[in-house]
C-alpha cells in the first residue's frame, strides 16, 4: 500500500466516522447546546415566551439571592432531600448487597426481589405511595401501630412530608444494589479466604476487603445520585397535586423552576433558575472528582 | 477446596461453623427484608379489590373480605384508559425504534470508526450527562412552542433519533468487548463500516440493543414530565397523564386508584419478569464503565 493511497482511505474512514455520529452531532446542536445558549442569554432577560425579551442585566439573579423567600425555600428542600436520600441509600444499597452476595439457597430470587421496585416508576408508584402513607389506614402506620408507634400524617405534615419521599427513594435502593453487587462479584475469593484463615470476622472482611474493592462503583453511584437527587420533580409534583405540600414542605427547587417558567411564564426568571442549579452541580461533581483520588481504589494503579 | 492438612483441620471447622451460622442469620434477614420490599405491591393488590367501605375500616384488612374484581373494570371504564393505551403504545413504540437504532449507529462510530477528534467528543458525550434536565427542558419548550409542535408527539419522540448519551455510551462499552480483528477482516473485504454495521454489528450487539429497548420502553411508559408539558389535548393524553387526572375525579376513591396504577404498572412487571437478564445486563455495562 503506497502512502497517499493509505492517506486516502484514512480520511474516506474518518468520513465515515463524522457520518456515524452526524446524529448526535445534530442532537447536541439542536437540544443541547442551542439551548444552553439560548438559556444563558435568555437569563438575563424578562423573556415570557410571547412578547417581551429586554435585556435586564443580572436582576433576575439579583431578585432569586436578595427578595425570593420562595427561591430559598425550594433550595433548601432540595438539598434537604439530597443531604438525607444519598447517603441513606447508598449505604442500604451497599449494605443490601453485601447481604445479598453470598452463596446460599434462594439469592437469585432475592435479588429478582429486591431489585423490582426500581425498575417501578411514575403515576402509578406514587398513587401507590400515597395511600401506603395514607395517615389513617395506609400500611405504613398500621405496621407502625403494631409497635405501638403513632405514625404522623407522613405527606400532610410539612415535617414528615421529605422524609415520606425519601423513604419512598428507599423502597427501590435494589437498583443501586445490583450496582454494587456486580462489582462485589468481581472482587477475588481468595482475598477473603486469606483473610478468613488470618481470622478476620465477617465485619473486618467487609470493612477491610469488600469497601475499599467497591469504592469506585461507590463514587460512580454518589456523583449520579447527586445529580439525580437535585433534580427531584415528578414524584413532589405529584404527591402533592402540582402545589408544593403543606406549608411548601415540598416546593423543590425544579417544581419552583416549573412554575415560574410554565405557570407565570416568567421565563427569563425561571432560566436563571436553571444555571444556579446547573452551577450547583457543576460544582459539586468537580469536588468529588477531586476528593476521588483521596478514597477511590482502583485496582492496578489509578486510571 | 483442600482438606490436606491435619493440624488445620479444626480451625478450617470452626470457619465452615462460623460461616454456616452467618448464612442462617443473612438468609433471615433478607427473606424479613423481601416481606417488608413486597407488602407495599400487596397492599396495592388487596386495595385494589376491596370495597370503599372496606378501604376505610379501621384497622385495615391484611386479606380482603371479599374480592371485588370488577374494580378493574369499572375502573377501566372510567376514563378513557384504551385510548390512553393507544397512545402511550405508539409514543414508546416510536421511541424504542429510535434509541435502539440510532444510539447503536452513534455508539459503533465512537467504538470502532477511527477518527479525528473522536476521544474529545466522546468525552462531550459523557459532560452531557451532567447538565440538569431542567436547564435545557426550558429552552426546548420555547424552540418546540416556536415549531408549533405543542400539543403534538414530536417534542416526545423526536428527540429520541437523535441520540442519548446514556444508551451511547452503554452500546459502546458492548461494541468494545467485540474484537477489531472481526472488524479488521470485513475491511479487508472490502466492507464500508456502514455495512459493518448492518450486517455485523446490529446482530452482534443483540442483547446490548435487548437492554436499550428495555430501559426505553420503561423510559417513555412512565414518561410523565414530558406529556404534562406538551399535551393538552385530552385525545393525546398517555397513561401516566390520565392515571394523574384520574387521580383528581377519584380523590379517596383508593380502591380504583389502586387498580388503575396496577394495571399501568403492569407491563413494566410483566417486562422484568421475562426480561430480567438484560435489566441485570445493562446495570452490569454501567458499573464496568464507571
Amino acid at each position: 500500500m503506497t502512502g497517499r493511497k493509505r492517506f486516502n482511505y484514512k480520511t474516506k474512514e474518518g468520513l465515515q466516522g463524522y457520518i456515524f455520529i452526524l446524529p448526535w452531532i445534530i442532537g447536541f446542536i439542536v437540544f443541547t447546546a442551542g439551548p444552553l445558549l439560548f438559556s444563558f442569554a435568555a437569563s438575563f432577560t424578562n423573556y415570557n415566551i410571547t412578547s417581551q425579551m429586554d435585556f435586564i442585566g443580572l436582576k433576575n439573579y439579583e431578585k432569586l439571592f436578595a427578595d425570593d423567600q420562595l427561591f430559598w425555600t425550594s433550595l433548601y428542600n432540595t438539598l434537604y432531600y439530597v443531604a438525607f436520600s444519598v447517603p441513606i441509600t447508598t449505604v442500604g444499597a451497599i449494605l443490601l448487597s453485601a447481604l445479598l452476595n453470598r452463596d446460599i439457597p434462594g439469592m437469585r430470587f432475592f435479588r429478582t426481589i429486591y431489585y423490582l421496585p426500581a425498575v417501578l416508576s411514575g403515576v402509578g408508584v406514587y398513587l401507590l405511595w400515597m395511600q401506603l402513607l395514607e395517615p389513617g389506614t395506609g400500611l405504613v402506620n398500621t405496621v407502625l401501630a403494631w409497635f405501638g408507634i403513632a405514625g404522623p400524617n407522613w405527606l400532610f405534615d410539612p415535617a414528615w412530608a421529605k422524609p415520606a419521599l425519601i423513604f419512598m427513594k428507599l423502597w427501590s435502593v435494589g437498583g443501586g444494589m445490583l450496582l454494587y453487587l456486580a462489582s462485589m462479584q468481581g472482587i477475588s475469593k481468595s482475598l477473603y479466604e486469606a483473610a478468613e484463615i488470618d481470622g478476620a470476622n465477617a465485619w473486618q472482611q467487609f470493612i477491610r476487603i469488600t469497601i475499599p474493592m467497591i469504592t469506585p462503583v461507590i463514587f460512580f453511584d454518589i456523583v449520579t445520585s447527586l445529580i439525580g437527587g437535585f433534580q427531584i420533580f415528578q414524584e413532589a409534583y405529584v404527591m402533592s397535586n402540582g402545589e408544593g405540600g403543606p406549608v411548601n414542605s415540598l416546593l423543590f427547587y425544579n417544581l419552583y423552576m416549573w412554575k415560574k417558567a410554565f405557570e407565570a411564564f416568567d421565563m427569563g426568571y425561571a432560566m436563571a433558575m436553571s444555571w444556579i442549579l446547573f452551577i450547583i452541580v457543576f460544582v459539586l461533581t468537580i469536588i468529588n472528582l477531586k476528593l476521588a483520588p483521596r478514597w477511590v481504589h482502583y485496582e492496578g494503579g489509578g486510571k | 477446596m483442600v482438606k490436606s492438612a491435619a493440624p488445620k483441620h479444626s480451625h478450617f471447622d470452626t470457619i465452615q461453623g462460623r460461616r454456616r451460622a452467618l448464612n442462617i442469620i443473612n438468609w433471615v434477614l433478607l427473606a424479613a427484608g423481601s416481606l417488608l420490599v413486597l407488602s407495599p405491591l400487596w397492599w396495592m393488590i388487596i386495595t385494589s379489590v376491596k370495597t370503599m367501605q372496606e378501604v376505610m375500616t379501621y384497622p385495615p384488612t391484611l386479606w380482603p373480605d371479599s374480592w371485588n374484581w370488577s374494580n378493574y373494570i369499572r375502573t377501566w371504564e372510567a376514563a378513557p384508559f384504551d385510548l390512553y393505551t393507544i397512545n402511550t403504545l405508539t409514543i414508546t413504540i416510536l421511541v424504542v425504534i429510535g434509541n435502539v437504532f440510532v444510539n447503536s449507529f452513534i455508539a459503533y462510530g465512537f467504538a470502532k470508526v477511527p477518527f479525528k477528534g473522536r476521544n474529545a467528543l466522546f468525552a462531550v458525550v459523557l459532560s452531557t450527562m451532567m447538565i440538569p434536565g431542567f436547564v435545557t427542558l426550558i429552552p426546548q419548550y420555547v424552540l418546540f412552542a416556536k415549531l408549533q409542535w405543542l400539543n403534538t408527539y414530536f417534542p416526545l419522540v423526536v428527540p429520541a433519533f437523535f441520540g442519548s448519551a446514556f444508551n451511547i455510551f452503554l452500546l459502546r462499552q458492548f461494541y468494545m468487548t467485540i474484537p477489531d480483528e472481526l472488524i479488521e477482516a470485513a475491511k479487508m473485504e472490502g466492507a464500508s463500516h456502514f455495512w459493518i454495521w448492518w450486517k455485523i454489528g446490529l446482530p452482534l450487539t443483540k442483547p446490548a440493543l435487548a437492554t436499550v429497548a428495555i430501559f426505553s420502553f420503561n423510559g417513555a411508559w412512565n414518561d410523565f414530565l414530558g406529556p404534562l408539558l406538551y399535551v393538552n389535548d385530552e385525545n393525546l393524553y398517555t397513561l401516566q397523564l390520565g392515571l394523574q387526572v384520574f387521580k383528581g375525579q377519584m380523590s379517596t376513591q383508593w380502591n380504583y386508584l389502586m387498580a388503575g396504577s396496577l394495571l399501568v404498572l403492569l407491563p413494566v412487571i410483566l417486562l422484568f419478569f421475562f426480561f430480567q437478564k438484560y435489566f441485570i445486563q445493562g446495570i452490569n455495562l454501567q458499573s464496568g464503565g464507571k
